[in-house]
């Protein structure tokens, strides 16, 4: 670990907005609200956040993504995928948004292969920030996602004036090259120890029991209609829960045409599971037309389907469902623990 | 040597190909046959399917009608009911179009090999299961016994009306067909009743055959069960599902059953590997 005084973390973050293509974006305060964003100077950073409105998955996955162009001349199609896939600086991303990065990265990259994903994702940096302000809605503790070791090119914390950085990649190594830095001592790495297990016991929610039982949980309580019934009533399906979440990552293909109608691209853009015609096909058909249905569907994906596909469970324990949900349906600590509690009663 | 042949399923990007002709089935189902560039050989198992792009539309999947046995252009069915089918429907032969695949896990030829195969199509759920039948009447001599159940709404909703015939009259292949019930301005000399009604009637050994199903979603449990009344081990039962394929990469979270994504784990899936899933309501 190396010791880097606040002025030269500026310095760093500052050198990076003025000389990298790519954009500089981080946890800013706007419109009484965390939010990342781009950044015009390093003075914009506010490291002191607890939970930005969205992840910065919206970066490596965005919201509207271009798949495809096609253009037509003489009867004949062209048509080429790609985009303009250029990555990011992100600055300050907490443990649990790294944690569902690193699981992006295992379905986007190392499993599926999908190249939009793949080109940002390896052309983008991560400067992670080691939490010390925690949402009331967030059980990352319990998720064993409130600090990390892994998923990061730098990894900073604040010890009051000095920034102890880990160092997770050679890109990360490069970018503190030069810089005035110098090794962590003893007292720094341990006050960074102190840092993360005072933040363990700070989480007003949490899991009752470790998540790896998460998976047979749910799959004793699939059945079980009368208890996601019981959630669904008050759901308004408006797919918030899914926007806000740091894993979701399902989508719907759009085709934008072009005003003079010859060209255009595909896209796409998020979708969400709780929305209404998620499940529709052509014919007409819904298989999954109960808002209790839907709503089950993405408990069972976040805690049981994901992890049978890919041995994760894809809820990092953020807190962003909880705090968007209208009818406050969305805490995955209650429905977890109420399950838990049926099933352990 | 270099290998020429181009799979079209790499990212997102189709190849482009031309409709080089289409015969009108019903109202609304039409066999697109569409011409690919000559570098590009699909190279399908019969079951899987592409996703065809309309351009300045959209993108939807649809089953890979042809068989794998046939070289030459592709051929899908298609029944005129949403954004792009509406638009392709409009379309006219030398028309061009992308297409990217092929995509899912079909039926296994190896794996029937040897066995009887009882085709049990419902409506336009022949178009997925007619690739697979061609394949075993072009390769008789790998499969034993074939059958095919074929039902219907009205008589004038049959699909390749001329290939029936021909399986008809085929020494190898016993056709079965029903419809629904024959409205009184059309003719039909056939029988009327559901599909199911065909199972006990039709000639087969539940020890050796192998059944393939596909049709609208209301008649698989029926159907299974029927089987399953006539001794077929759920192991010697294979479905063709479709639900919204829409990326075809096991990413965009539509065809979903359960867990599985049918995209990528089907859309043929063993009967024992959907029985328990309910999302499948089979």
């Amino acid at each position: 670990m190396k010791t880097l005084a606040k002025p030269d973390f500026e310095a760093l973050i500052d050198g990076l907005i003025d000389d990298d293509p790519r954009s500089v974006v981080g946890p800013q305060r706007r419109n009484g609200q965390y939010v990342f964003g781009e950044l015009d100077s390093a003075g914009d950073l506010a490291l002191e956040y607890d939970l930005t409105a969205l992840s910065p998955k919206k970066y490596l996955l965005p919201q509207y993504e271009q798949l495809l162009t096609y253009e037509r001349t003489d009867g004949e199609y062209e048509m080429h995928a790609g985009t303009d896939t250029e990555g990011v600086i992100i600055v300050g991303v907490h443990p649990y948004d790294l944690a569902a990065i690193e699981h992006l990265d295992k379905v986007h990259i190392d499993t599926m292969g999908d190249e939009p994903y793949r080109k940002r994702r390896e052309d983008s940096l991560l400067i992670g920030l080691t939490m010390q302000s925690v949402a009331s809605e967030s059980f990352a503790a319990s998720m064993g996602t409130a600090t990390t070791n892994s998923g990061y090119d730098l990894l900073v914390t604040d010890i009051g004036g000095q920034f102890v950085v880990d160092i997770g990649s050679f890109e990360g190594n490069e970018l503190l090259a030069d810089l005035d830095t110098r090794s962590a001592t003893h007292s720094e790495v341990q006050e960074v120890r102190r840092i993360e297990d005072d933040l363990r016991g700070r989480f007003e929610r949490e899991l009752q029991f470790p998540p790896e039982e998460l998976p047979t949980l749910l799959s004793e309580h699939y059945d079980d209609m009368e208890f996601w019934e019981s959630y669904a009533e008050q759901c308004l399906s408006c797919g918030s829960c899914n926007m806000v979440c740091p894993t979701c990552y399902c989508f719907q293909v759009e085709t934008v045409r072009d005003l003079g109608g010859d060209s255009g691209h595909q896209q796409r853009r998020w979708d969400g599971c709780l929305l209404e015609e998620f499940a529709s096909v052509a014919q007409g058909e819904n298989f999954r037309e109960e808002v209790a249905q839907r709503h089950r569907h993405r408990f069972m994906r976040k805690g049981l389907y994901v992890y049978e596909r890919y041995g994760d469970v894809s809820c990092v324990g953020c807190g962003r469902c909880t705090r968007h949900c209208v009818a406050d349906v969305a805490d995955p600590t209650d429905v977890y623990n109420e399950l838990w509690e049926a099933t352990n009663a | 040597m270099l290998d020429t042949t181009a799979t079209v399923r790499s990212e997102y990007e189709p190849v482009q190909g031309r409709i080089a002709w289409i015969e009108q089935f019903t109202g609304q189902d039409k066999l697109y046959v569409i011409s690919l560039p000559d570098n590009v050989e699909l190279d399908h198992d019969p079951g899987q399917f592409v996703e065809l792009f309309v351009p300045g539309v959209g993108e939807a999947p649809f089953s890979i009608s042809s068989s794998p046995t046939k070289d030459g252009p592709l051929e899908l069915c298609i029944r005129a009911v949403g954004n792009v089918t509406r638009a392709l429907d409009s379309m006219e032969v030398g028309d061009p179009l992308g297409i990217r695949g092929p995509y899912g896990t079909g039926f296994d030829p190896g794996a029937l090999a040897g066995d009887d195969l009882l085709f049990v199509a419902g409506g336009i759920g022949l178009a997925p299961l007619r690739s697979m039948i061609n394949y075993a009447l072009d390769r008789p001599e790998a499969f034993g016994d074939l059958t095919t159940l074929y039902g219907c709404k009205e008589p004038a909703e049959q699909l390749f009306p001329a290939e029936l015939q021909r399986w008809d009259d085929s020494e190898e292949m016993t056709l079965y067909e029903t419809v629904d019930q024959c409205p009184e301005d059309q003719t039909w000399e056939g029988r009327e009743g559901v599909i199911t009604e065909l199972i006990p009637e039709a000639d087969f050994d539940p020890e050796t055959t192998t059944a393939l199903v596909c049709g609208p979603p209301v008649m698989y449990r029926f159907v299974i069960e029927s089987l399953q009344e006539q001794g077929l081990a759920d192991e010697r039962i294979y479905l063709s599902l479709e639900r919204n394929m829409h990326c075809g990469r096991g990413l965009c979270g539509h065809c979903q059953i359960n867990e599985l994504y049918v995209c990528v784990d089907g859309p043929v899936f063993n009967y024992p590997a959907v029985r328990d899933k309910s999302e499948a309501e089979v």
